[in-house]
Formats: C-alpha cells, sequence, structure tokens
C-alpha cells in the first residue's frame, strides 16, 4: 500500500502484480534515497542533535519530510517512475525513523525524561499535522472536491 | 569520503525498504501497512545496535550503515502517510496500533540493538 497505493491489496491479481519489480524503478529508488539521506546529513550538520537536548535538525527533518510526501501523494501519486523516485527515493531517504527512535532512547535519562516524551510525542503529533497538511493543501489547490470532502 | 558512504549505504537502503515492503505487503490480505513497521523496527535494531558500540564504532562505519542504510531503509514520512490514509478509510483501530507498535516496537528493538552490543 505504501509504495504501489493504486494497487488493491484484495484483489489476487493485483497483489501479485507487486512482485514484480522494475530494474528502473528500483535505480531510481536508489538514486533518491542517496539525495534524500544527502540532505539529511547536511542538515544534521547545520543542526546537530547534542546529549540532553531536544534533537531539533531530526524534528524539522521527519516534519518537512512528511508535510511533502502529503503534497507529492496529492499532486504527482499516479506518476510511474516520479512517485517512486521523489517518494520512496528522496523522501523516505530524507525522513528517519531509526534516528527518531535513537534520539529518543538517548534522551530516557531520569533528568531528561520531559525531553524524551517531548521529542517522541512532539515529532508524532507535528508529523501527522504535517501530511495532512500537504494533502489538504493539495486538494484545495488542484479542486478535486469529491476527495476535499473525505 | 562522508557523502560517499551517506550517499551509496542510502542507495542500498531506500531500495531494500521498497522490496521488503512489496515483500511483505503480497504476504498478506489486509489495509494495515505491515512492511513499513518491519523496516523501521529493522533499522532501529540495526542503529540501536551501532549506537550501542558508542566509541569503538568507526566513523566510516557510522556514516555508510548509520546515516546512510539505516537512515534510508527507515521512514517517517511513509509511516505518517500510511497513519493518515488509514484514517481517512476509517479504519482508526488500525491507525491506531500503527502508531502505538511502530513506537513500541521501535524502541524496543533500539534498546534491544543496545544489549546486543554491551
Amino acid at each position: 500500500m505504501s509504495v504501489d497505493p493504486d494497487v488493491d491489496v484484495h484483489i489476487p491479481a493485483q497483489r501479485r502484480e507487486m512482485a514484480r519489480t522494475h530494474g528502473g524503478v528500483l535505480a531510481v529508488i536508489g538514486v533518491g534515497g542517496g539525495l534524500g539521506a544527502l540532505a539529511r546529513y547536511g542538515i544534521s550538520l547545520w543542526l546537530p542533535t547534542t546529549p540532553g537536548h531536544f534533537p531539533l535538525g531530526t524534528f524539522l527533518i521527519n516534519v518537512l519530510g512528511c508535510f511533502l510526501i502529503g503534497v507529492l501523494m496529492v499532486r504527482w501519486g499516479q506518476r510511474p517512475l516520479l512517485r517512486p523516485f521523489l517518494g520512496v527515493g528522496i523522501l523516505g531517504g530524507f525522513t528517519t525513523f531509526s534516528t527518531y527512535a535513537v534520539e529518543t532512547r538517548a534522551l530516557l535519562t531520569p533528568g531528561d525524561v520531559p525531553i524524551a516524551m517531548a521529542y517522541l510525542f512532539g515529532t508524532l503529533a507535528a508529523a501527522m499535522l504535517a501530511v495532512l497538511a500537504g494533502v489538504a493543501l493539495m486538494r484545495a489547490l488542484t479542486r478535486k472536491p469529491a476527495e476535499v470532502a473525505a | 569520503m562522508t557523502l560517499v558512504l551517506v550517499f551509496v549505504g542510502a542507495m542500498v537502503g531506500a531500495p531494500l525498504r521498497y522490496l521488503t515492503d512489496r515483500a511483505v505487503q503480497i504476504r498478506h490480505d489486509s489495509v494495515f501497512p505491515w512492511g513499513t513497521m518491519t523496516v523501521n523496527v529493522v533499522g532501529c535494531l540495526v542503529l540501536g545496535f551501532l549506537a550501542g558500540l558508542g566509541t569503538s564504532l568507526p566513523s566510516a562505519v557510522a556514516a555508510l550503515v548509520g546515516t546512510g542504510f539505516c537512515g534510508a531503509l527507515t521512514t517517517y514520512s511513509t509511516f505518517s502517510y500510511e497513519t493518515l490514509r488509514l484514517v481517512e478509510q476509517k479504519a482508526y483501530l488500525y491507525a491506531v496500533m500503527n502508531v502505538l507498535i511502530s513506537l513500541i516496537a521501535g524502541l524496543g528493538a533500539v534498546f534491544l540493538g543496545y544489549a546486543l552490543a554491551a
């Protein structure tokens, strides 16, 4: 569902379609993932995570990436190569769940638990609002009344 | 050199996320995003292990496997988008489960990785 939202997994024939993979798709995902990771690395140098402090760099990376995936899936959700390049590749490589979890664990020390909780749930809340904002914005701009109502 | 390592690690991690998601999603008849959860938890385990190694971890390995591979294998954007989709499909229980299980299993995997590195 994540990589192919147009495939209905309830229909066996369409589900099997997901088993086939084209080399071109893997190539654009690889390059996109590399570019997204470089952007994430750049931001982490600009806003490095320091012990005992809110990991602002990773927070901004994840929230921005979630806003952009909302925009992408409404506007370019049906493009066969562009969507995997931008979505699975660049945005998937840009955002990170593993760093988020490791940073949260590092903050789970007696004095820093409030920061850990603020980071853990603050990222979640901001990310969900961001993806919702991206989707809502693009639906409004592309004027799809049926989906705006959804 | 660090830039190359990050790029190469991500060039492996991102396609592996795509392939894993497909492999997992074709094996069940449900809208629940097990595929994304799988890559996120596995990435948390590996990065937790690397973090647990601390200063004994070579910086080149940290860039290649940590920042590059684990960062690109895991994703927050797909996680949030899939959660929103579950909400829009009125699969509210699945949406809540996706968030709770991802957070608990992800953090649990980090702790397990740390323990394995110790």
